[in-house]
């Protein structure tokens, strides 16, 4: 989105896998199998920059997130914050570190406690902090109470506001409150899951304006998750495309989209609608058939192997490498061996 | 447009207001709108959320809960009779046999104890003079019409065993089991993926053409009434702000609202850097709301008198309507452009 100086990764993630149990039985409960929600990924989120994660859902890109900030625990692979490995890091080392990386959500209609204020809202977080003494510096209630101010004035939210409920906001306020929320700490990285998609059209670009301005005075790093091509477009520098846990492309924002390789990109960019009924008309879509799998068998072969057109009898039986193409390109396909 | 006036009209609304009687005040949800919809057409409804599109479609269907809502005025005429006047018990005549409907949550709008037979073949006896096994037959073709594999075998499943997309398939075959003249489609594909979604869309609009269908089309996606509609009316604050032909409507929206609408979504095809357009404020309260022109406050253009009178609906010729004063004034020169 803006020009980048030398990178280096904030985050790495490596070959992460998160599989929830699937159990069976009343009272002797034994594990049948897994729900392979995140099947081993591996990328890196530079300072500075917007790595967007697209896809459909229940391809992961949720849990992905929450793994990273160690809501679940990881089935197994490695998250690297500022060279301490989140998943092995004891109790205070981990919520040092996520003082540093902070979310937001998707429906600000459940992500607001409805019995407290708004100042409450935005100061938990530094309350919390507060409490186990790892402010830096201390707060005094009076600091909290500017931060707040501050905040809500930075996020486009009348102060006189303070007091009151979120349910006297419209949705894009309340998102905006979520925003703040998640400033309060002075992150370094934010996790947006979702964060515009339930959001109306006119609403959704302020919302995307601002997070984009944010970015550019406080110098913050994105993980950004949407399902809408057309918004990860706008906000990302690099985008991941995620099937069925996987990742099956990597590239920069505007490579993938004038230059997608893989046949699930392909298809998902087609598929996406465009508000001109010209260009609509005229275009050739790729219809994928059928469904997603589920994501509870194990896989040998192509992920996408049951809905791809091109599928070949390699896929079956062989499980496709990331494979670098260019620079800034990676690919999950045998068509580019 | 010439080939729709040679088309028969099918649905006219004249005027339709649908008010919602709360403890806060009289909720004008709907208030005096009118189009057309002739044979084999496809007729978007486009707005944000409250913008009262999914009500306007709620009382063509008579669906009105009352209390709290009424139809205080205006008439709906279905091949030249009054819908709002037919007795309530004569009403299933209408609904499902002329004037069908699929909704916006393909979850929740199975009856999920119910086999899909069951709920297909009971939709098709209501409606048709059929034996059992006549439905039955039907119902199978149907759901063979709607590309669903393995038909004979599938329609004795429940609704839990089909994904989102295919439940909205079954839905779809539910809606055009009696052959109605209008299908109603209420954010047909707001809750399935773009891959499924696209899939979907193409369905509705090979199988309007195929029976000769017309389409009312709710959606908040510019993306996907550019794609499928013929005709597209903006909704703002319960009213109709803007009708014209898909293509005009893209290539000159003319009213403040639809102009700021189109430009505020992010677009696959064009890169975009820096910041997005967006329409400032929030979208009204549609409690009590003044008799002025609603989108005033968000206006970048408003005027003296915008803040004080309704703008008249305007003519720009070719179809294109549109209620703004910016054209009221000027009437005779904005027909030459």
């Amino acid at each position: 989105m803006s020009e980048k100086e030398i990178k280096k990764p904030l985050l790495q993630v490596r070959d992460l896998k998160q599989h929830f149990p699937i159990e069976a039985g009343f009272i002797m409960k034994k594990q049948v199998g897994a729900v392979r929600a995140v099947d081993g990924i591996s990328f890196d989120v530079n300072e500075g920059e917007t790595l967007g994660i697209v896809g459909e859902s229940g391809c992961g890109k949720s849990t992905t997130i929450r793994s990273i900030s160690q809501l679940y625990t990881p089935t197994s692979g490695s998250v690297v914050y500022n060279g301490l490995d989140l998943i092995k890091a004891k109790r205070e080392e981990l919520l040092d570190a996520r003082k540093n990386m902070q979310m937001i959500f998707q429906d600000p209609y459940a992500s607001l406690d409805p019995r407290m204020t708004v100042r409450t809202i935005i100061a938990e977080p530094l309350e919390i902090y507060k409490k186990r003494r790892m402010l830096e510096p201390q707060m005094s209630k009076k600091d909290i109470e500017d931060r707040v101010e501050e905040l809500m004035e930075r996020v486009g939210l009348n102060r006189a506001f303070k007091n009151r409920y979120p349910h006297e906001f419209s949705g894009g306020q309340r998102q905006r409150i979520g925003i703040a929320r998640a400033l309060a700490l002075n992150p370094k990285i934010i996790l947006a899951d979702e964060p515009v998609s339930a959001l109306d059209v006119s609403i959704q670009s302020q919302i995307l304006n601002l997070l984009h301005d944010l970015q550019e005075e406080l110098g913050l790093t994105y993980l950004f998750i949407a399902h809408d091509l057309a918004v990860i477009e706008y906000i990302s520098t690099r985008v991941a495309v995620m099937y069925l846990g996987k990742i099956m492309e990597l590239s920069r924002s505007s490579d993938l989209y004038k230059n997608p390789l893989h046949p699930y990109t392909k298809a998902l960019l087609s598929a996406a609608p465009i508000p001109d009924p010209v260009i609509e008309r005229k275009r050739q879509r790729i219809i994928l058939t059928g469904d997603v799998p589920s994501p509870n068998v194990e896989r040998v072969g192509c992920y996408f192997y049951d809905r791809c057109p091109y599928k070949m009898e390699k896929c079956k039986t062989n499980i496709p490498p990331m494979k670098k193409v260019d620079e800034h390109h990676e690919v999950a396909c045998w068509l580019y061996e | 447009m010439e080939t729709n006036e040679t088309r028969k009209t099918l649905l006219e609304v004249k005027d339709l207001r649908t008010y919602f009687k709360t403890d806060a005040g009289v909720v004008k949800a709907v208030d005096g709108i009118s189009f057309k919809l002739s044979q084999g057409e496809t007729l978007g409804i486009v707005g944000e959320s409250g913008s009262g599109k999914s009500v306007t479609n709620l009382s063509i269907m008579r669906l009105i809960q009352s209390p709290p809502g009424k139809i205080v005025g205006g008439e709906i005429l279905f091949e030249g009779d009054d819908i709002l006047k037919v007795p309530e018990s004569e009403l299933r005549s209408i609904r499902g046999n002329k004037i069908s409907m699929i909704f916006q949550d393909p979850m929740t709008s199975l009856n999920p104890f119910l086999k899909i037979s069951t709920q297909m073949v009971e939709t098709i006896l209501l409606h048709q003079d059929m034996s059992k096994k006549e439905a039955l037959k039907k119902s199978i073709d149907m759901l063979k019409l709607v590309g669903i594999p393995a038909a004979e075998e599938r329609i004795h499943s429940y609704p839990h065993q089909f994904s989102g997309g295919m439940r909205q398939r079954v839905m779809i075959a539910m809606a055009l089991s009696c052959e109605a003249k209008i299908l109603i489609a209420d954010e047909p594909t707001t809750a399935l993926d773009v891959t499924i979604q696209a899939q979907i869309l193409e369905l509705i609009q090979e199988l309007a053409q195929k029976l000769d269908t017309a389409v009312i089309l709710i959606t908040h996606d510019l993306g996907v009434v550019a794609g499928l509609c013929d005709t597209v009316c903006v909704m703002y604050a319960g009213k109709i702000v803007e009708k014209a032909n898909t293509d005009e409507l893209y290539a000159r929206p003319s009213h403040p609202y639809t102009d700021g609408l189109i430009k505020s979504v992010p677009r696959l095809d064009k890169a975009q850097n820096g910041k997005l357009f967006s329409i400032e404020g929030q979208p009204p309260n549609v409690i009590d709301l003044p008799p002025c022109c609603p989108f005033h406050p968000r206006c970048s253009r408003k005027m003296e008198i915008c803040t004080k009178q309704y703008p008249p609906v305007v003519d720009l010729g070719k179809g294109h309507e549109v209620a703004c004063w910016l054209y009221a004034e000027n009437k005779e020169n904005s027909t030459d452009e």
